[in-house]
C-alpha cells in the first residue's frame, strides 16, 4: 500500500492505495466521487475523463499514485459556487446534449478542456476533439450543438431541437 | 407559438441536473456495508466438455469468501425464455436448458464457468487465476447454415440445432409461390443483417442483498424492467415469491434492448448474497459485456420481390436464418418471428407475403432484441430489394415506393397486423423538402469535381410499437401479459407523485410524463414527480422496450389520472354544493359550469386528506388511483429517410454528408426529446451500416470484444441530422394518440445508407448492386474493384 495525497475539486484528500489502484477507482471507491464513470477497459470511451493539473486525462489510464500531489478536478466540482450549472453544463441541458447521462461527465470535462484551449471551436474541431468520448444515446448532434452554444456561437441555424 | 409547458412543449429535462453534476445514482454507485465482490471466470473456448474444475488452490487465496461452480446451481432453475414459438408444422420450438453457471459443457466464449466471491474485486480476480479447468475442446459451430444442416450440435439433448422452422402465414405459401411464378419481374437479393452489440455506455451491474431476519432478497440491477426480472428470476430461477424479492433499477445508463433480459449474473448475485450472507456486487467490464450481453440482429436472408407489368408489388417471399446463439435469451425467439415477419408488408399494399425463418443455435453469445428488434431486419431487406428492383426496372426508387404505398386506413396486411393510421405520402413529401432533393444534382456535380462519388439513398419504414395486446401475444406464444400500470398519488397539498411501470434510462420520462399530467390537471410540471425502477414502490409494470413507454404506460397513467380527476370532481361538487356533472377542471381550478363558483385544485386535494367537510358516506378520503392498461392494438409509427454519401473511389471510404428523417409518431409530447431519440437511433443505424460488426472466427472466438475492435460511431463519423415529426396521424386506440419514437431511427436508417452508397458507386460506372453491412472502406473498395 502507498499513501497518496492530492487536491480534488479544491479539497485536500489522502488515502492508502495499492500500486495497481487506478485514479478512477480511487475517486469512485475511496472518495465516493461516483460522478466519474467507467465505460470500458481499453481507454476508449472517455466516461472517466477528469482534469489533472488542468489537463483532460482518462482516469482509468492513470494510477492513483501518479496523481500524488496533483490538482484533480471532477464533474462534482464543475457547477458554479451557488450550485447552479456552469456554462457548459447549462448548454448541455438547454440543447438536450445528454440522455442516459452515463457518458455526460466525461463529455462535460472534455468540453471544458477543449474550450480552455480553443474558445470558439468549429463543428469539425469539436467532432475531432471528441474522438475519445463515446456516446451511444445522442448521436452527438446535440452534444456538438451544446458545446458550440457554450462557446458563445449561434446555433439557431443548426437543425431544430 | 410553441408551448412552454404541458403536451407539445420542449420542456427541459429535469433529470439532466443530477447527470450533469455527477449526482446520478447508477447501480455501480451503490455500495452496501459489508459487500463482497464477485469475479466470474468465463469460458475462453466456444465449445467444450468440462471434465473437472479444481478450485482448491483458488480457495486458499487471500480474501476469498466462497467459490461457486455449476454444481452449486443444480437445484436451481435455468434462465427462462419468455416466448414459445410454434413452428410451421405446429410443433413447439426446441428449448434448451440455460444454466446460471455452465455445468458439464461450455457452449460459448464468455459463458460463466465459476464465480469467485471475495473481500475485494482484485482478490476475487487474483483467486480466479488459480482455478484449474480440465476441458475437452469440441468442434464449434458458428455459421448458421452449417448449424442448420448437421454441424456440431450445441445441445446434445435436442434433436438438431434448429430451434424452429417458422412459416408465416403458412396457409398463404401456395398463393405466394404462384404469384412469384407468374410475375412480370422478380428481384432477388441475398443479404446479411450484421450481428451487433448494443453497447449502452453503462456496463451491466448487479448487487444482491439478503436480509436473514425477514427472508428478504433485494437485487439492484441495470434493468429496463425490474418487474420482469422479479418475475423471471423469482418464479423460474430461484423460487423466491414476489413479496420476498425486491428488484431496484436506479439510474440506468442506456439499454437499447440489451438490459431487458434476465441474465445469469443477476440470479447469481441474488443467490450468492444468501449463501454468503453478505451483499454480493458484480460490475461488468466492457470486455465481459461484449461476451455476455445479448447480441442483436444476425440474420442471413434471401428475399424475392415480385412485380406485375405495371410495377405493382404482387408478392414478397423471404427465407431467413436467424441466430439464437447458444441459448435462448428472454425474448430471443420472438424477434425474428412476431417482430419481423409481421412487418414484411412495410408501407406497401403487397397482397401476397410469405416469411420463413429458421432459428438456429450456434456456439456464440445469445442473440436477442436490440433497438428495433426484428423490425430493422424486416425494413432493411424490403427497402433494399425495392431499391434494387427500381434499378433493374430503370424507374425512380421514390416513384416506385409511392406507387405501392398503402393509402387507405385502417389497412389489414397479409401478415396479420392492422395499421390504424398513417400517411406515407405526407412523410415522403416532407422528406423531399427537408433533404433538399432538388439540390442533389448540384451537390453531386460538386463532389465529382473533387474526385468523389456522391449518392442519394431513400427508404421508408414502418414499425409496430406499443407492445402489446396481451390476449393477442398470448395466442402467439408470449408467456407474460404485456400491459402496463401506473399509480397517480395526489398529496394533500396538491402535488403529485406518479408511480410508473415504465423505466427511464435516457428517454426523459421524468420530464415528459409530468407534462401529460400537467396538461390534464392544469398545475405546473414541477408539482409532479415520477417514481420508477423499484418493485417496492410502483404497482406493477412490464418496463421499457419496443417504444412502448408512453403508448402503454403513459396510457395507464392517463387512465389513473382520469380516475383521480373524476373523484376530485365529486369532492369539488360537494365543496361547491353542486352536481358532479356540472364540475369542470381547467388550469388547476374546478368551476361549476356557467357560474363563477370555483375551488382550487389544492383546496380539493386538502379536503381529500383532511375530510372535515367531506361526503364520507359516498366516497373514501384520500386521492390516489391506480390503472392497468392493456393496449387494443400495436401502434404503427412510420416515415421516410434519406441519406447522402460521398465515396472516395481511391479508398472506398464512405462519408455521410447529409441525413434526413421525416417521421410520423402520432401526437408528440416533448418535441425536443423526440428529436433526440431519433438522432440516437440514426447514429446506431449508421453505425450498423458503416462501422459496427460483431465478428467470430470459425472456432467461435469472439474477435471484436473491445472498443479497439468493435467500431462504435464517434462524433467525427456523423453529421448534423435534419429530423422532422410534423406529419402526425394520431394513433386511434390509445388516449394520447401517441405511437412511440425510440426505435425509429435505428430501423429507418440502414437501408438509406446502403442505397446511397450503391447509388454513388453506380453513378461512377461501377456495376455494384449490393454490399453487405458494414460498408467499411475495405468492403466498398473490394466491391468497386472486383465487381
Amino acid at each position: 500500500m502507498a499513501s497518496v495525497a492530492m487536491t480534488v475539486n479544491g479539497k485536500s484528500v489522502s488515502g492508502d492505495v495499492e500500486g495497481r489502484t487506478l485514479l478512477v477507482d480511487f475517486l469512485r471507491n475511496d472518495l465516493r466521487l461516483t460522478g466519474t464513470h467507467v465505460g470500458c477497459d481499453t481507454s476508449q470511451c472517455g466516461a472517466c475523463v477528469v482534469h489533472v493539473n488542468g489537463e483532460a486525462v482518462k482516469a482509468c489510464t492513470m494510477f492513483a499514485v501518479e496523481a500524488d500531489g496533483a490538482e484533480v478536478a471532477t464533474i462534482e466540482g464543475q457547477a458554479n459556487a451557488d450550485g447552479s450549472l456552469n456554462v457548459i453544463q447549462q448548454a448541455f441541458q438547454d440543447h438536450h446534449g445528454l440522455q442516459c447521462g452515463f457518458c455526460t461527465p466525461g463529455m462535460v470535462m472534455s468540453a471544458a478542456a477543449l474550450l480552455k484551449d480553443n474558445p470558439k471551436p468549429t463543428e469539425g474541431e469539436i467532432r475531432a476533439y471528441l474522438e475519445g468520448n463515446i456516446c451511444r444515446c445522442t448521436g452527438y448532434h446535440n452534444i456538438v450543438k451544446a458545446i458550440m452554444a457554450a462557446s458563445g456561437q449561434d446555433v439557431a441555424t443548426i437543425a431544430a431541437e | 407559438m410553441p408551448k412552454d409547458s404541458g403536451i407539445g412543449a420542449s420542456s427541459k429535462r429535469r433529470e439532466d441536473v443530477r447527470f450533469l453534476t455527477g449526482d446520478g445514482n447508477y447501480t455501480d454507485d451503490i455500495n452496501i456495508y459489508g459487500q463482497t465482490y464477485v469475479h466470474f471466470l468465463r469460458a475462453d473456448v466456444a465449445h467444450a466438455t468440462i471434465n473437472s474444475i479444481d478450485v482448491s488452490a483458488a480457495a486458499e487465496m487471500p480474501g476469498v469468501v466462497q467459490i461457486f461452480t455449476g454444481a452449486d446451481f443444480e437445484a436451481v432453475g435455468g434462465i427462462p425464455c419468455g416466448w414459445q414459438v410454434t413452428d410451421r408444422h405446429g410443433e413447439p420450438m426446441q428449448e434448451p436448458k440455460h444454466p446460471v453457471i455452465a455445468h458439464g459443457k461450455i457452449r460459448h466464449v464468455g459463458e460463466i464457468v465459476a464465480a469467485v466471491v471475495g473481500e475485494s474485486l482484485a482478490q476475487a480476480r487474483d483467486a480466479a487465476e488459480e482455478i484449474i479447468l480440465d476441458l475437452t475442446e469440441l468442434p464449434a459451430v458458428v455459421d448458421m447454415k452449417d448449424a442448420a444442416t448437421g454441424g456440431p450440435k450445441v445441445h446434445d439433448d435436442l434433436t438438431s440445432n434448429v430451434c424452429y422452422d417458422w412459416g408465416f402465414v403458412e396457409e398463404n405459401k401456395g398463393a405466394v409461390d404462384e404469384a412469384i411464378k407468374s410475375a412480370a419481374h422478380v428481384t432477388t437479393l441475398e443479404l446479411v443483417n450484421n450481428r451487433l452489440v448494443a453497447n449502452p455506455m453503462e456496463p451491466r451491474v448487479a448487487v444482491g442483498e439478503y436480509s436473514r431476519s425477514d427472508d428478504m432478497h433485494t437485487l439492484h440491477t441495470t434493468s429496463q424492467n425490474p418487474h420482469v426480472i422479479r418475475l423471471l428470476m423469482g418464479a423460474f430461477v430461484l423460487g423466491i415469491p414476489e413479496h420476498k424479492l425486491r428488484v431496484v433499477a436506479p439510474d440506468v445508463g442506456g439499454g437499447f434492448g440489451t438490459k431487458i433480459f434476465h441474465y445469469a449474473e443477476e440470479a447469481f448475485c441474488t443467490f450468492a448474497a444468501k449463501a454468503v450472507n453478505r451483499p454480493v456486487k458484480w460490475t461488468s467490464t466492457r470486455s465481459e459485456a461484449f461476451m455476455s450481453d445479448a447480441h442483436g440482429r444476425d440474420h442471413v436472408t434471401k428475399i424475392e420481390l415480385a412485380l406485375d407489368a405495371d410495377n405493382n408489388f404482387t408478392a414478397v417471399r423471404t427465407e431467413t436464418y436467424a441466430n439464437m446463439g447458444a441459448y435462448l435469451s428472454t425474448f430471443a425467439s420472438s424477434v425474428p418471428t412476431w417482430l419481423h415477419g409481421t412487418l414484411m408488408a412495410g408501407n406497401y399494399k403487397t397482397p401476397n407475403i410469405y416469411v420463413n425463418v429458421k432459428a438456429v443455435f450456434t456456439n456464440t453469445v445469445p442473440v436477442d432484441a436490440y433497438r428495433g428488434a426484428g423490425r430493422p431486419e424486416a425494413t432493411f431487406q424490403l427497402e433494399r430489394v425495392i431499391d434494387m428492383a427500381a434499378r433493374e426496372l430503370g424507374v425512380d426508387p421514390i416513384a416506385l415506393r409511392r406507387q405501392n404505398f398503402v393509402t387507405e386506413f385502417p389497412y389489414a396486411t397479409p401478415v396479420a397486423v392492422e395499421y390504424d393510421t398513417g400517411d406515407y405520402e405526407a412523410t415522403m413529401a416532407k422528406l423531399e423538402e427537408i433533404a433538399d432533393m432538388g439540390g442533389f444534382a448540384a451537390r453531386r456535380a460538386e463532389s465529382e469535381k473533387n474526385g468523389k462519388l456522391r449518392g442519394l439513398g431513400v427508404n421508408c419504414y414502418i414499425e409496430a410499437c406499443g407492445i402489446a395486446p396481451s390476449n393477442l401475444v398470448g395466442q402467439l406464444g408470449a408467456r407474460a401479459g404485456l400491459y402496463d400500470a401506473a399509480t397517480v398519488r395526489v398529496n394533500a397539498t396538491g402535488s403529485i407523485s406518479v408511480m410508473v411501470g415504465a423505466h427511464s434510462h435516457g428517454q426523459g420520462h421524468e420530464t415528459s410524463f409530468p407534462q401529460v399530467i400537467s396538461e390534464m390537471i392544469g398545475i405546473p410540471e414541477d408539482q409532479i414527480d415520477i417514481v420508477h425502477g423499484d418493485t417496492s414502490k410502483i404497482p406493477f409494470g412490464m418496463g421499457t422496450y419496443g417504444s412502448r413507454s408512453l403508448a402503454v404506460c403513459g396510457s395507464a397513467m392517463v387512465k389513473a389520472a382520469e380516475k383521480v380527476i373524476n373523484k376530485a370532481k365529486k369532492i369539488a361538487a360537494h365543496l361547491l354544493e353542486a352536481s358532479d356533472a356540472d364540475i369542470e377542471l381547467k388550469d388547476g381550478t374546478f368551476t361549476v359550469a356557467g357560474t363563477d363558483k370555483s375551488v382550487a385544485w389544492g383546496d380539493v386535494t386538502l379536503a381529500a386528506y383532511v375530510p372535515h367537510n367531506y361526503p364520507l358516506e359516498d366516497i373514501e378520503p384520500g386521492l390516489e388511483e391506480t390503472a392497468f392498461y392493456d393496449p387494443a392494438n400495436f401502434t404503427y409509427p412510420a416515415g421516410a429517410y434519406a441519406c447522402e454519401v460521398e465515396v472516395d473511389p481511391e479508398t472506398g471510404k464512405v462519408t455521410i454528408e447529409r441525413f434526413s428523417a421525416a417521421d410520423d409518431f402520432g401526437n408528440v409530447i416533448n418535441p425536443m426529446i423526440v428529436s433526440g431519440q431519433v438522432h440516437g437511433g440514426i447514429a446506431q443505424g449508421i453505425g450498423q451500416a458503416l462501422l459496427e460488426n460483431c465478428a467470430y472466427d470459425d472456432d467461435g472466438q469472439l474477435l471484436s470484444a473491445s472498443y479497439m475492435d468493435y467500431t462504435m460511431p464517434r462524433a467525427d463519423d456523423l453529421p448534423f441530422y435534419s429530423v422532422d415529426h410534423s406529419c402526425q396521424t394520431p394513433c386511434t386506440h390509445n388516449p394520447l394518440g401517441v405511437k412511440g419514437c425510440g426505435e425509429a431511427g435505428a430501423i429507418g436508417s440502414p437501408p438509406s445508407v446502403v442505397n446511397a452508397v450503391i447509388d454513388a458507386l453506380q453513378s461512377g460506372g461501377k456495376n455494384v448492386t449490393h454490399i453487405d453491412m458494414p460498408l467499411t472502406p475495405a468492403r466498398v473498395w473490394d466491391a468497386m474493384n472486383n465487381a
